[in-house]
C-alpha cells in the first residue's frame, strides 16, 4: 500500500468522494512529510500548515453534508511563488519582495479553489523566474530528491521537487523558455507548457509576457491533464488569453497514437546532447513505434538561432517588466533623507534584485537601446518568424514533433552558476515552444546512472489532446511515471 | 585581441539607464560576462532575415476592449498595503528635486 502522500491527485480526488479518506487524515500526510524531507529537499517558501488544516475541514464538511465536490477535492497544491495569492507572501524568490503580500488571487488560484482544492505553500523558484536550476533563490538552493547534491532544475524546481519528494500532489509552475519542463524533466515528473493564451496570466508577476505560461506538474499525465482542464479557459482579466472552448482534457486519454506521424528533429540530438541521453529517448520514440506511431527525422534549420534569439526577447521584455520595482509602491526600498529619487531607486534595485536578476537587466536595456535595437531586439523577433515558420511547416507533415527535454541529465549544484552563458546552453531544446507559442510537455523515459531523463512532446497550438494522448500511451507502456526517490 | 563588444564607460551609462547601482567589482565582472554573452548572440547575424517581418507575439490579438462600467475594486487601505512608505492615504515619493 501507497502511503497517502503518494497517491495521485486523481486516486486522492476518488477516495475523498467516496468518502474511503477525509481530507483531514490525507493532508495530515502530506504535512507530515513535508516536516520529515523539507529540510533536506527545500521546495518552499512558504509551507501553509494551518490554513492547509482549516481548509481540510472545511472540505471534509461540505462532504459530510453531501455538497458537490470540486473535481480536485481535498487534493494538495504546491504553487510556485511568482504566482499571486491572496493574503499569502508572493516572493518570487527575491529580497525585492520578500514581504509582499497580494491582496488578490491570481485566476489560476481562483480555479483551483472553485474545484475545492487545498494550497500547500508557495514553492521556491529561481529569483523572478530566471534561471534553469533554481540555485538564484534569495531563500536558498532546493536540492533535487533523487540526490541531494543535484540541482533540481528551475526555474520552477521547487514545485517539480515538492511533487516528487511527495510534499505536494500537484504543483503550478510557469515556464519562460522551460522552466516547468527542465524541473519536471530533472526530477522524473510530468511538466506540461500549455499554448499560449491557453492558461490565464492574471496575477503571474511578470518576467518575459510574449513567452511565458503557467503549466501543471505533476506524478503522471492523467493529473497533468486534470489539472489543465481546471486552469485552462478564457479570462477577460487577462487580454492575452484567447477565446476557445473549454476543454475536458481527461477525455482524450485512452485514444492512443496509431497512425501518429512523430517528426524528430535532429537539431534535438546535436552535440551538445549528452549521448546517454539521446539513447534513452530514442528508445522512447521507438516505443511510441511499436505503440502505432511512425516517425521520421526532419531538420528545422532555424533552431540554430533559437537560443540567443530566446535570450535576447526574454531580457528585453524583462528589462521593461522589472522596471515597476522603484520601491514606491510595493518591493524594497532603502533610503535616507538626503537621496534623490535616482538615486533611491538605483540603490534599492541593487539591494533588491540577486545577481543574474540585475545582469538580465542590463543586458535587455542594452538590447532595447539606441543604436543596438535593429541589431539584437528586431534581429530577435525576425528570427522568431523563421522558427514559427520552420514549425508549421513541419506540423503540416506531422502530428507531434519529439526529442529530450534537456541535453544533459541534472548536475552538481554550484557547477554552472559562475558561469551564466554555459547555464543558459541548458535550455537550447526548450525555448523553441516558447518563441512558437506552442504546446510541448516532458514525460520519464528512463534513467541514465539513476538519474532521471525526460522525453519531450512538442505539438502545434492549442492541440494539447495529441500530446496528451501520445504522452499517455507512452506512459502505460514504458511505466516510469510514480517511481519515487529514496529520502 | 578583439575589440569588446562592449566597455566599462558603457556598462556603467546602461546601468544608468536601468537605474541599477553597481559596485566597481561588478562593473568589471559585468563587462567581462556581457561581452561574453553577447559575443555568442551575435551568431543571429548569419541568419538571413531580409524581408521577414518581425514576430512581437505569437497571437494575432487586436485590441481588446470592455464596457466602462465601475466594477469593484481594491479599497485604497488594500492599495497601499505593500507600500514600503505612506502617509495620510497616499505613498510616500522620495524626495525629486
Amino acid at each position: 500500500m501507497p502511503e497517502l502522500y503518494e497517491l495521485t491527485g486523481r486516486e486522492v480526488s476518488e477516495k475523498i468522494r467516496s468518502r474511503e479518506l477525509t481530507v483531514k487524515e490525507y493532508i495530515s500526510s502530506i504535512l507530515e512529510r513535508i516536516r520529515k524531507v523539507e529540510e533536506k529537499v527545500h521546495a518552499f517558501v512558504t509551507v501553509l500548515e494551518e490554513d492547509a488544516l482549516k481548509r481540510a475541514e472545511e472540505i471534509d464538511r461540505k462532504a459530510d453534508c453531501g455538497h458537490g465536490l470540486g473535481r480536485l477535492c481535498g487534493v494538495a497544491v504546491a504553487v510556485k511563488d511568482n504566482i499571486c495569492t491572496k493574503g499569502v507572501r508572493t516572493t518570487c524568490s527575491s529580497r525585492m519582495l520578500k514581504d509582499f503580500v497580494p491582496p488578490y488571487n491570481a485566476t489560476v488560484i481562483e480555479r483551483l479553489l472553485r474545484e475545492d482544492a487545498v494550497i500547500i505553500g508557495k514553492t521556491n523558484m529561481d529569483e523572478f523566474a530566471m534561471g534553469s536550476t533554481t540555485e538564484t533563490s534569495y531563500f536558498g538552493a532546493t536540492r533535487n530528491p533523487w540526490n541531494l547534491t543535484l540541482v533540481p532544475g528551475g526555474s520552477s524546481g521547487g514545485s517539480a521537487a515538492a511533487v516528487a519528494a511527495g510534499e505536494a500532489t500537484l504543483a503550478l509552475g510557469s515556464d519562460t523558455g522551460g522552466s516547468i519542463r527542465c524541473p519536471a524533466s530533472y526530477c522524473n515528473v510530468v511538466g506540461l507548457k500549455p499554448t499560449y493564451g491557453l492558461v490565464s496570466r492574471y496575477g503571474l508577476i511578470a518576467y518575459a509576457n510574449s513567452l511565458e505560461q503557467i503549466g501543471p506538474i505533476t506524478i503522471d499525465i492523467y493529473d497533468c491533464a486534470l489539472l489543465l482542464s481546471v486552469i485552462a479557459g478564457h479570462d477577460p482579466k487577462d487580454s492575452t488569453s484567447v477565446k476557445i472552448p473549454q476543454r475536458d482534457y481527461v477525455d482524450f486519454l485512452e485514444e492512443g497514437v496509431e497512425g501518429f506521424k512523430i517528426g524528430v528533429p535532429s537539431e534535438f540530438f546535436g552535440e551538445g546532447v549528452d549521448a546517454r541521453v539521446k539513447e534513452c529517448v530514442w528508445r522512447a520514440i521507438h516505443t511510441l513505434e511499436s505503440l502505432g506511431a511512425t516517425y521520421e527525422e526532419v531538420s528545422l534549420p532555424s533552431l540554430e538561432y533559437a537560443l540567443p534569439a530566446y535570450y535576447i526577447i526574454a531580457m528585453s521584455e524583462a528589462s521593461s517588466n522589472l522596471a515597476r520595482y522603484d520601491g514606491l509602491r510595493y518591493g524594497y526600498r532603502v533610503e535616507e533623507d538626503s537621496w534623490d529619487w535616482p538615486t533611491v531607486y538605483s540603490k534599492s534595485r541593487r539591494i533588491g534584485f540577486g545577481t543574474e536578476v540585475r545582469r538580465r537587466i542590463i543586458l535587455g536595456t542594452y538590447a532595447l537601446s539606441a543604436g543596438y535595437y535593429d541589431q539584437y531586439y528586431l534581429k530577435a523577433l525576425k528570427i522568431r518568424t523563421l522558427i514559427r515558420r520552420d514549425f508549421e511547416k513541419a506540423f503540416k507533415k506531422f502530428n507531434l514533433l519529439a526529442g529530450p527535454t534537456m541535453p544533459v541529465p541534472p548536475f552538481r549544484i554550484g557547477e554552472k552558476i559562475q558561469n551564466p552563458l554555459e547555464l543558459y546552453m541548458c535550455d537550447i531544446l526548450t525555448v523553441p515552444a516558447n518563441l512558437t507559442g506552442g504546446p510541448a510537455v516532458t514525460v520519464p523515459c528512463g534513467f541514465v546512472d539513476g538519474l532521471p531523463v525526460g522525453l519531450q512532446l512538442m505539438g502545434r497550438p492549442f492541440r494539447e489532446d495529441l500530446l496528451l494522448r501520445a504522452a499517455k500511451a507512452y506512459e502505460d507502456r514504458a511505466g516510469f511515471e510514480g517511481l519515487r526517490p529514496k529520502l | 585581441m578583439k575589440k569588446p563588444r562592449i566597455s566599462r564607460r558603457e556598462v556603467e551609462h546602461i546601468a544608468w539607464l536601468a537605474h541599477i547601482e553597481l559596485t566597481e567589482e561588478e562593473k568589471t565582472l559585468f563587462t567581462e560576462q556581457l561581452n561574453e554573452i553577447l559575443e555568442y548572440f551575435r551568431k543571429i547575424d548569419s541568419a538571413d532575415t531580409d524581408g521577414v517581418s518581425p514576430t512581437y507575439h505569437v497571437l494575432d490579438l487586436v485590441n481588446v476592449y470592455r464596457e466602462d462600467e465601475v466594477q469593484e475594486s481594491l479599497t485604497r487601505e488594500e492599495a497601499l498595503s505593500n507600500a514600503p512608505k505612506k502617509e495620510r492615504g497616499f505613498l510616500k515619493a522620495p524626495r525629486i528635486v
